[in-house]
């Protein structure tokens, strides 16, 4: 609807992927993972999908952030990289 | 901050509680609101499912996991997750042995004769209704295992 801004939240989304798949620290990624998500749901609800837009912020920045952190909790790190 | 670090912190403090005891109803009642308003507006089974379960989530992570499941049994869990399944194929099944179509709602108008046009709305609400015991039922249980390891026991 308006392009300058679908712009803007698409460079914010690739900077935000690039920097989750090349972050070291688990912790990190998953929050950087969840801001994704989150400007993913912008982008959709900027578009006008709503109802995926919901489910993008219900799912994708809540429910499995919160699940990728409790993974995270249950593992060690054994490398030292 | 380490994983094991972070779960020996303890409890969250008393801001936080008190902040999630204030704000889980309020998620809880968003979540019916999606729930019954799913079929003419953004939202429905499957997102407000999944908003009441975070309730049950944040309960989970703001306190500790026996205060959580004090609230929200594990038995409870699998009833209500189990019936909202029941629920959705019961409505489908439902309709089909009445002589429409599996999920075909108009058929139930030979229950209750609403108008076949009514039904539809009313039909697709009860299948969002099972769809969002289901889903709370599964989000809640899958961050309890998650948490604790399968066991229950001890949360994050």
């Amino acid at each position: 609807m308006m392009w300058p801004l679908d712009l803007l939240i698409l460079a914010l989304v690739v900077v935000c992927a690039v920097v989750t798949i090349s972050i070291r620290d688990l912790l990190a990624a998953t929050m950087v993972f969840s801001v994704y998500s989150f400007l993913m749901c912008l982008l959709w609800a900027e578009m006008g999908a709503v109802d995926v837009s919901f489910t993008e912020a219900t799912v994708g920045a809540g429910v499995s952030t919160v699940l990728f952190i409790a993974a995270i909790l249950r593992t060690t790190r054994r490398s030292k990289d | 901050m380490t994983g094991e670090q972070m779960s020996k912190a303890g409890t969250s403090g008393i801001i936080v509680e008190m902040a999630v005891r204030i704000a889980t109803p309020f998620i809880q009642l968003f979540g019916m609101y999606v729930i019954a308003h799913g079929h003419y507006s953004p939202g429905g089974g499957f997102q407000g499912g999944v908003i009441l379960g975070s309730a049950f989530i944040l309960l989970g992570i703001a306190f500790n996991q026996e205060m959580a499941l004090r609230y929200f049994s594990e038995r409870v869990n699998s009833i209500l997750g189990s019936s909202g399944a029941l629920i959705y194929v019961g409505t489908a099944v439902v309709c089909a042995l009445l002589g429409g179509l599996f999920l075909d709602y108009s058929a139930l108008d030979r229950v209750l004769p609403l108008g076949p046009v009514e039904w539809r709305s009313m039909g697709i609400f009860v299948v969002e209704l099972g769809v969002g015991l289901a889903v709370m039922s599964i989000m809640t249980s899958l961050f309890w295992d998650l948490g604790s390891g399968g066991d229950l026991e001890k949360g994050l």
